[in-house]
């Protein structure tokens, strides 16, 4: 696939500014990243879980979406995806319906992960020709950095706090996109802002035109719950991929195959030290910390290797 | 009932809402001036700027565009002046400075 980004950014922007994320928000940037990779012509319908991303870009009578959007809880954005989809195929075969439709989720950590892990997991299963976005910021930053299950171990939250009893979240991150694979779908990969946006591009548009239910996890920094100036997020995805605590990879037909391998690999505390959240692990006598957070991501890499062709 | 966002504001009559809190339209957020939230003003030097296109991908709220293919156009209406497009630039073309208002 020829991928030429001059032209693609050039095609009219489907997810407008004026909406109300923060300064430097991921979100808004994986948002128009994976509608970017749908053909003009293609009519989309948005559906949203409850998320900084769907509170923020649809506030009565400001929608920053060109197309259809529908939001009706936090649990069940899937399965608000899926009747729509099995809707528009009835008003197709009667003819109701001229136009071509895509059917686009785009859910948060906690939407995915945790509260709408159910309803993904059944629209998944029922093979729906959707796509389900994740955009990763590893906790519930809408209201008010609470851990998810998304969070990664020795993250600072506020109902997993730092302190002299407590060293942030104590548990390790869940795999969402492993979970997914293992739904043998055709379609699941994870990715986040790299170079020319060439990966997530050619991801987002496999997921959108493979038929049947597939699955994107875009890693997206969040300035607020992650402490960072806003201006580094490019950054951030980088160290995120060069030391490998986000891979990415993706799962086609249950083969498995990396699509960025870093040049060299670097020493997690490249990815951490950058961030607010981690910085109790530099502390005298938090040593272990790091030592635990690189042993986690060495053996979690080694495994993804074993997997992939 | 009022169909138009632009015309639909806190004195509008519940009445006269859309069922639902429906939207008829795309994109009206354009309406809102998010651009006061900024204290830092991104600016282009045309001279430096190679029009790679890079800070466009980056932008989370859509607000750099191209202009007939010459140059880039930053929509101040919109950019909350993260700074990501500053950093992202290869050429040192975009920097951010404070903005006689």
């Amino acid at each position: 696939m020829n991928y030429n980004f001059k032209q693609e950014v050039q095609k009219p922007e489907r997810f407008v500014g004026g909406h109300r994320l923060c300064a430097g928000c991921g979100a808004g940037i994986a948002v128009r990243a994976v509608l970017r990779a749908l053909n003009p012509e293609d009519k989309a319908v948005i559906t949203n879980a409850t998320s900084c991303l769907e509170v923020s870009s649809f506030l009565y009578p400001y929608t920053a979406w060109q197309d259809s959007f529908i939001h009706s809880a936090f649990e069940n954005a899937a399965a608000t995806c899926s009747g729509v989809e099995a809707a528009y195929n009835v008003l197709k075969r009667r003819n109701q319906v001229q136009e071509t439709y895509k059917f686009i989720t785009f859910g948060g950590d906690g939407g995915t992960y945790d509260i709408g892990f159910q309803s993904l997991s059944g629209a998944m299963e029922r093979g729906h020709d959707m796509v389900y976005v994740c955009y990763d910021n590893e906790a519930y930053m809408n209201t008010g950095i609470q851990r998810s299950s998304a969070t990664p171990r020795f993250a600072n939250t506020t109902t997993a706090p730092r302190g002299q009893v407590s060293y942030g979240k104590q548990q390790n991150k869940k795999d969402m996109t492993e979970i997914l694979a293992a739904h043998n779908i055709p379609y699941a990969a994870q990715t986040t802002f790299i170079g020319n946006f060439q990966d997530i591009h050619e991801k987002a548009r496999k997921a959108i035109y493979t038929e049947g239910p597939c699955f994107l996890n875009v890693l997206a920094p969040c300035p607020r719950g992650w402490d960072y100036p806003t201006a580094e997020l490019a950054e951030l995805c980088k160290l995120a991929v060069d030391t490998c605590v986000w891979p990415m990879y993706e799962v086609e037909n249950g083969t498995w195959r990396l699509t960025c391998e870093p040049k060299r690999k670097l020493p997690v505390t490249a990815f951490l030290e950058k961030q607010g959240r981690f910085s109790h692990m530099f502390r005298k006598g938090n040593e272990w910390m790091l030592e635990d957070a690189q042993n986690y991501v060495d053996e979690k890499w080694q495994k993804l290797l074993s997997h992939c062709v | 009932m009022i169909r138009k966002a632009s015309e639909i504001n806190e004195t509008s009559p519940w009445q006269e809402l859309t069922p639902g809190g429906e939207i008829y339209e795309g994109g009206t957020s354009l309406l809102v001036n998010t651009g006061d939230w900024r204290t830092e003003t991104p600016l282009v030097n045309a001279e430096k700027c190679k029009l790679c296109m890079l800070c466009i991908l980056y932008c989370p709220d859509s607000s750099i565009r191209v202009q007939g293919s010459q140059e880039l156009k930053l929509d101040l209406l919109h950019c909350k002046g993260c700074g990501i497009c500053a950093e992202v630039c290869p050429f040192g073309a975009i920097t951010l400075g404070r903005e006689e208002r």
